[in-house]
């Protein structure tokens, strides 16, 4: 007993401590709220990377404001809770003046009502389901119309299919996005007994009956189509069955949301030639940028196979565009910062401009890719910049609002009623 | 930057053309690249929906190069010149592409990527492409290519292939492809053909066939569609059915909605108009006389907004028998899209006839894979029946000899790179790692805890987190490709319904394996013996002159070395994770319980009874495989209630306690 | 009574002191009542630990006293968190809804007042109706009940299922794990109706006091989470201290015997069973308002084994070691993994606690199983000098494992 009195007053003191060293302006405190440990550590750790060398390169560039950007990593863990609880000791212990961090919507969730709380700066870098705008965050990832949409009209009008199978992990993210699917698709003319859904648990490995359903689909003579939200590890047992059943992209295309070149890493991508995947960013972009963004990452990381994925690219952006912001407002003050953010401009990596919108999501283009016997993708359709759509057209209690943080000063108005539903999110 | 791209894009095209012009004024290109040319804005924006045109000018073309052309557009070989906008066909050669041009057949001298365009056909174009060289290919001297037209067809057909299929049935030598166009005749016929008795006699010809594909032509033929008519549908229609509003069929809701579509009836006032209407009508504080505060009541909401509508001001009111008057005056019906009648009461009865074998065979292939799910649960705690179901040991760290089995394999795969060689190093090697680890672990652990089993669990569980993250400090947490040889990939083809691939099935064969190991060990070996007698009674045995120390090290090993190779054949179908083990381990001593402890044939029951339960309920709820694993534990929880020994109970002194 | 209470078990009157002047010490030093020395993100881990304290020595109950090793009770604790995270969740939205449809030309009716709550809560997971399990969560009263009442009825109905049986040992350990593990899966599901994976989230801001900064309510919680734990230890206390207490130690040394003497074995396990997961079910109501978001990942079985563990390394059979082993556990577990601890350079190779902490949490595991059975907890016999009778050797009883020296001793 004594001996954990003691440890507790000298945890409370090292935190005193810290705390009380915190008062000087410089340097500029960079939070990463990225799980070092667990299983989200497979994706996020390379996104800790990513922001340790972009400050490294914001540092060699001069810095920010006349000060040196200083990185402070914490590890959540994977442990949604534990992002609150790391995400307060960020802005109250640390002092930091933004973060960057979360992949799972999940630990979105849990981060949110602290951010707001402590009006906190965070970046989020991942494709998500949308419905969601906080005033104290940046979506740099694809909301649903900047990956899921522009996929699904690439199904109807260039691959032609007429019925759908969804196929998803059971979480927030497949489970929304394929209910807005399954709403434009009713739109579009598909009947609804041409969707066919269905939910795995995380890690699923027993595919065979699902394949075997999904090309018993075709019974009706409808070419069949798979949007595929499934999440890691699983895909890995799913694309083996698929390919194990002789099911060829040409017969039945896979669009998958959750798959990219990180996944592909863990996988003989021979057999799954042709199949595709819908992201903003590929690494086997062909731009300039975008080869000096694989050096550099290559460079940093000191391993020349080292892929490159969306959410870097997301990150990247985030970074810069934060940078750009504090430079024009002359400060690191949230609210000042966030105000200089709407409108931001920055080259994206794969060619065009991301803009900053005021709903606090980023235009984007969309690209979609095939699967490359070697792992990448071959990119072959990419779009315009689509501007990020916080609130679905597609789903008619979402289509009705609105988030614009410049003029209504509301992250979810309702145009119908002409009144603002909240200003802190509902979590 | 778009802009100028664009810019770019167009000043090429405008080149392109101006450039193609020229050229033909000189006569300097030939008459394949002149049609190109024409169509090189379609070709260069490779969209299906805007594709056709350049397609059917190139096969049209009657040029004998066509082929050659549509063939190297759908290989992805077709690449423009960015300066003068001409295509060519062009092959890799180092950095260097080397071009060829397609009227000529000739090279044309060789380019850099950077002043090349690749035209990159996505998987619809080339579909279009596929069925454009269909008539090319029917009788081209290569099979391949008479294959590739085959597959082209039975994805996307149309009327006027017809004709030359059947043109190409007879000149076909070889005996499977020409079964193929034989079927595929068949098929084509029941489509397209204009004589209905034809028509008639391939759907009685191909009533029964169990294939995707007739069941995909003839669907289409009884497929339906759902109209309303103002009293007595007209003469000549193909009814399937007349539906009555308010049956399971035709919900009365839905039927008004389609009679509002249909614009034969008035729109329903939905709540939310309701209130629209009401907001927009309040006059001092009121709305038709209602007070606004009292318009949280629905009940004074439609009070105020009846009154609205008596006053005109808003669309009236509908009350029920207004909707049941509207819907009795109209009759619903089912249209078959097909107009004759013979044709789809001939596709009916197909269609039933297929649908029953297609039942029975769903079921089959619902066994087989309830079996091949058994298998895996089974190789998975066939280790844990040694170690816990004959020795009493509460191993939680199985799963993790199970990962360890499977990163073992990953290794030797890194070291070999020939699969086949390399499973076959891997699964004794992967036996070995385990077993050693196995040994080690009851040597340093377990022996101390033998009559503590609840502190077993405990420290085997520590062990096992360890052994996890260690796996993570070494491999990483990404999932690492553990590959299976060709010869296992693919899948055994029963028919359309009923397949299973090959790697389930080796997995299937090398549970039985190890059925007959365990048996053998156990019933005809010294070993075995020996680990019966401690296991009944450490004490008398060691008396006998046997080492109970030793033969509990041995078992130890043993089981966690088939864990092992487990772990590797997991791996070739699954994933290789640090997790993996983890994934298996409750459902590995939810087998061994269910099944009874110390019993093999109970462990292998148990086995097959999970996994035909998972299918089983997987089937009756196919959109939610979660609620499967759920409800599966459930039914053990209460089945343990009935059977608290499992399926087959040692009795008497056997059973220990 | 009480006085005998207290004079025969003077290390609850030790413990509640202790107790008493941590929760003092750290209000004084807190940010929001006190000096501010503490951060507001510490009172909330403090509290958190106080609930894992909590369930700690309700696992001490049920395993170091019953001998029944559940590996189910973080399906109680999260059972718990859900039935106040309902109406936490439900009155919050509520608010907004209200707030926001105040401003509408016509008064929203109740049907309405749902349809918008539910939209937004569900909308997320793709729904906007509210599934049955929600009839009560617009009440308080009813949901603080639910706390106790659902995981009581759920160990009741499990325990009455399993001990019917006469399940026990390693088979029961196995059984309540595949109960954790399909409550899991199925809360995992959407159709579960609280969620699904994102679980329900933003459960520190407490409805109708959005004024009171969450330095207040930090401390509030930690007040409240440190009476809990008196009480319940005084309660467990007083349990094993008298008859019911010798029965149940009866139970774990030798069931065959207590039932042959004429005791109904099934029933005390039932009653102390259902009594340790409604104490479970309180702690989780507790710890989730403070960690602000709860889903299924927290009641997978990992999480009840960690808690075993914690008891185990504390020390079973006492109720402060449960304390000890919960606290010290997941304090310097926290530590570890918050990257606070420094790396180890070994010249070759940088151990980073990170990666390594769980190895060697692993390794503890095993290590205290075989060199100190009775965990840190044991420390305190040192101190007071109370040493196992040396008995040359001969067992005591059927099970090895059981701690008995303390009973052999009187």
């Amino acid at each position: 007993m004594k001996s954990i009195k003691t440890a507790l007053a000298g945890t409370a003191a090292a935190i005193a401590m810290s705390s009380a060293a915190m008062a000087a302006d410089c340097p500029i405190k960079v939070g990463v709220l990225h799980s070092l440990s667990g299983t989200m550590a497979i994706s996020e750790t390379t996104l800790k990377d990513t922001m340790l060398m972009l400050i490294d390169q914001q540092n060699k560039k001069g810095g920010l404001l006349g000060c040196d950007l200083e990185a402070v990593v914490v590890d959540p863990a994977s442990d949604w809770p534990l992002f609150a609880e790391k995400a307060r000791e960020l802005l109250t212990v640390h002092n930091v003046d933004v973060i960057f961090g979360n992949w799972t919507s999940v630990s979105r969730k849990s981060v949110l009502p602290v951010i707001e709380e402590l009006n906190g700066l965070l970046f989020y870098p991942v494709q998500y389901e949308g419905e969601e705008s906080s005033k104290n965050v940046f979506y740099t990832g694809a909301a649903p119309n900047q990956q899921a949409i522009p996929a699904v009209d690439y199904f109807l009008d260039e691959l032609g299919v007429e019925k759908f199978a969804l196929l998803g992990t059971d979480y927030v993210y497949p489970r929304t996005t394929n209910n807005i699917l399954e709403s434009y698709l009713q739109q579009k003319g598909i009947a609804a007994d041409d969707i066919f859904v269905n939910y795995t648990p995380f890690g699923h490995s027993d595919w065979s009956k699902i394949v075997a359903d999904v090309v018993a689909l075709g019974a009706d003579g409808k070419k069949v189509g798979v949007i595929s939200t499934i999440n890691g590890d699983a895909n890995i047992g799913f694309y083996k069955e698929l390919a194990a059943a002789g099911v060829s992209a040409d017969d039945i295309p896979v669009v998958a949301f959750s798959v990219g070149e990180e996944e592909l890493s863990g996988l003989d991508t021979s057999n799954l030639v042709g199949h595709l995947a819908a992201w903003n960013y590929f690494m086997s972009a062909d731009t300039p940028a975008n080869a000096e963004f694989i050096e550099t990452w290559h460079a940093f990381i000191g391993d020349d196979t080292r892929v490159t994925n969306d959410p870097m690219e997301a990150h990247y952006i985030g970074f810069n565009m934060w940078v750009n912001a504090a430079t024009e407002a002359g400060t690191t003050d949230v609210d000042a910062v966030r105000e200089n953010m709407w409108g931001q401009e920055f080259p994206n990596l794969t060619g065009g401009t991301a803009v900053m919108g005021v709903n606090h999501h980023l235009s984007k283009p969309v690209l979609i890719g095939e699967i490359m016997a070697d792992g990448q993708f071959d990119i072959i359709s990419q779009t315009a910049e689509v501007p990020g759509d916080a609130w679905t057209d597609y789903l008619p209690e979402s289509a009705v609002l609105e988030s614009d943080w410049k003029d209504l000063q509301c992250g979810m108005y309702n145009t119908q009623t002409k009144t603002c539903v909240q200003i802190k999110s509902n979590y | 930057m778009r802009g100028i791209m664009l810019k770019r894009f167009f000043l090429v095209l405008l080149a392109a053309i101006s450039l193609a012009a020229a050229a033909r004024a000189q006569d300097g290109i030939g008459p394949m690249q002149a049609i190109l040319q024409e169509q090189a804005e379609v070709i260069v924006k490779s969209s299906r929906t805007s594709i056709g045109p350049a397609i059917d000018a190139v096969a049209a073309s009657g040029l004998p190069q066509a082929q050659g052309v549509l063939e190297a557009w759908q290989a992805k070989d077709m690449w423009q010149r960015q300066a003068d906008g001409l295509f060519f066909r062009a092959t890799q050669d180092g950095d260097r592409y080397l071009l060829t041009d397609f009227d000529t057949g000739a090279p044309v001298g060789e380019a850099g990527k950077a002043d090349l365009r690749q035209i990159k056909p996505n998987s619809g174009v080339r579909a279009l492409l596929g069925t454009a060289l269909v008539r090319f290919q029917l009788l081209d001297p290569d099979p391949a290519r008479r294959a590739d037209a085959l597959t082209s067809l039975e994805r996307d057909a149309n009327a006027d292939l017809l004709a030359p299929l059947r043109a190409a049935i007879d000149p076909e030598p070889d005996a499977g492809l020409k079964a193929r166009k034989q079927r595929l005749e068949r098929l084509l016929t029941i489509s397209y053909d204009p004589d209905q008795a034809a028509r008639i006699a391939a759907i009685d010809a191909m009533s029964g066939d169990l294939g995707v594909d007739v069941r995909a032509v003839l669907n289409p033929l009884v497929a339906t569609t759902l109209r309303v008519f103002p009293g007595t549908p007209p003469e000549g229609l193909n009814i399937a059915k007349r539906l009555r509003p308010g049956s399971a069929d035709l919900p009365r809701e839905a039927a008004y909605d389609m009679l509002v579509q249909a614009d034969l009836a008035p729109p329903r006032v939905s709540p939310a108009a309701l209130r629209d209407a009401l907001a927009a009508h309040i006059r001092n504080g009121a709305v038709g006389g209602v007070p606004v505060a009292q318009l949280s009541d629905p009940d004074r909401r439609t009070v105020a907004y009846t009154a609205l509508a008596a006053a005109g001001l808003v669309p009236p009111y509908l009350t029920e028998d207004q909707i049941d008057a509207a819907l009795e005056a109209h009759v619903f019906a089912m249209l078959y899209a097909e107009p004759s009648s013979a044709v789809t009461d001939a596709a009916n009865a197909a269609l039933t006839n297929i649908s029953m074998k297609v039942g029975l065979n769903q079921a089959l292939d619902l066994g087989l894979d309830a079996l091949s799910l058994g298998s895996i649960y089974f190789l998975a705690a066939i280790g844990l029946a040694i170690t816990f179901g004959v020795m009493g040991v509460i191993n939680m760290a199985h799963g993790e000899f199970i990962m360890m089995g499977a990163y073992t394999g990953y290794v030797v795969q890194q070291v070999i790179p020939n699969h086949t060689v390399s499973i076959i190093v891997a699964i004794p090697l992967a036996f070995a790692v385990t077993f050693a680890a196995g040994v080690a672990m009851e040597r340093l652990v377990i022996r101390w805890l033998y009559n503590r089993p609840l502190e077993t669990l405990l420290a085997t569980f520590g062990i096992s987190i360890a052994l996890q993250q260690l796996a993570k400090n070494i491999f990483g947490t990404q999932a690492r490709p553990l590959t299976s040889p060709d010869w296992l990939g693919g899948a055994w083809v029963l028919n359309d319904v009923v397949s299973i691939s090959y790697i389930r099935i080796a997995i299937f064969v090398l549970a039985l394996i190890f059925l007959a190991l365990f048996l053998f060990i156990m019933k005809r070996t010294r070993l075995g013996l020996e680990t019966r007698a401690v296991t009944q009674n450490p004490g008398m045995a060691a008396a006998m002159g046997i080492n109970p120390g030793r033969v509990n090290m041995l078992t130890f090993g043993l089981g966690s070395g088939i864990a092992g190779i487990a772990g590797v054949a997991i791996g070739l179908f699954a994933k290789v994770t640090s997790e993996l083990g983890s994934d298996y381990i409750v459902q590995s001593f939810m087998t061994v319980v269910v099944g009874g402890v110390g019993n093999i044939w109970g462990t292998l029951l148990g086995a097959l009874m999970i996994g035909s339960l998972q299918k089983g309920i997987e089937f009756l709820n196919p959109s939610n495989t979660l609620a499967a694993q759920t409800y599966m534990i459930i039914f053990i929880i209460i089945f343990i209630q009935f059977r608290p020994r499992g399926i087959i109970a040692l009795r008497g002194r056997a059973a220990g306690d | 009574m009480r006085n005998s209470f207290v004079a025969r078990n003077p290390s609850v009157l030790i413990f509640l002191a202790i107790l008493a002047l941590f929760t003092l010490a750290i209000t004084v030093l807190s940010e929001g009542v006190g000096l501010g020395l503490v951060s507001t993100s510490f009172v909330k881990t403090l509290g958190k630990t106080l609930c894992l304290a909590l369930i700690a020595v309700a696992m001490d109950l049920v395993w170091g006293y019953a001998g029944i090793l559940s590996l189910g009770h973080f399906a109680f604790f999260g059972l718990g968190g859900y039935m106040i995270g309902m109406w936490l969740m439900y009155e919050r939205t509520r608010q907004i809804v209200v707030d926001s449809l105040a401003n509408a030309p016509i008064p929203p009716t109740p049907q309405e007042i749902s349809d918008a709550i539910g939209s937004q809560i569900f909308g997320v997971v793709g729904g906007s109706d509210f599934p049955v399990i929600w009839s009560f969560a617009h009440s308080l009263t009813i949901q603080l009940i639910l706390v106790v009442a659902v995981p009581g009825l759920l160990a009741l109905v499990f325990g009455w299922l399993a001990f019917r049986s006469r399940v026990t040992g390693v088979y029961l350990s196995i059984l309540t794990q595949a109960m954790t593990l399909a409550l899991s899966l199925y809360l995992f599901q959407n159709d579960s109706g609280l969620r699904g994976n994102n679980g329900l989230s933003g459960l520190q801001n407490l409805p109708h006091l959005d004024d009171v900064p969450q330095s207040i309510v930090s401390i509030w919680f930690f007040w409240a989470s440190a009476l809990a734990l008196a009480l319940g230890y005084l309660l467990a206390a007083w349990v094993v201290s008298g008859k019911f207490g010798s029965v149940i130690r009866g139970i774990r040394d030798n069931e065959a015997r207590v039932r042959f003497l004429g005791y109904s074995v099934e029933a005390y396990k039932l009653a102390l069973f259902t009594l340790t997961a409604m104490i479970a079910g309180i702690a989780g109501a507790l710890y989730y308002p403070q960690a602000g978001i709860i889903n299924p990942a927290e009641i997978a079985p990992i999480a009840s084994i960690y808690l075993a563990a914690w008891v185990a390394i504390g020390g079973r059979g006492r109720l402060y070691g449960a304390v000890i082993g919960a606290g010290f556990v997941s304090l310097v577990s926290s530590w570890f993994t918050g990257g606070q601890a420094p790396d180890v350079h070994l010249g070759f190779y940088t151990i980073r606690w990170v990666d390594w902490w769980t190895i060697l949490l692993g390794l503890s595991f095993v290590a205290v199983t075989l060199f100190a059975p009775k965990g840190i907890g044991g420390l305190v016999d040192l101190w007071t000098d109370r040493r196992a009778p040396d008995r040359h050797g001969a067992d005591l009883g059927p099970d090895m494992g059981s701690l008995r020296e303390r009973e052999a001793e009187r």
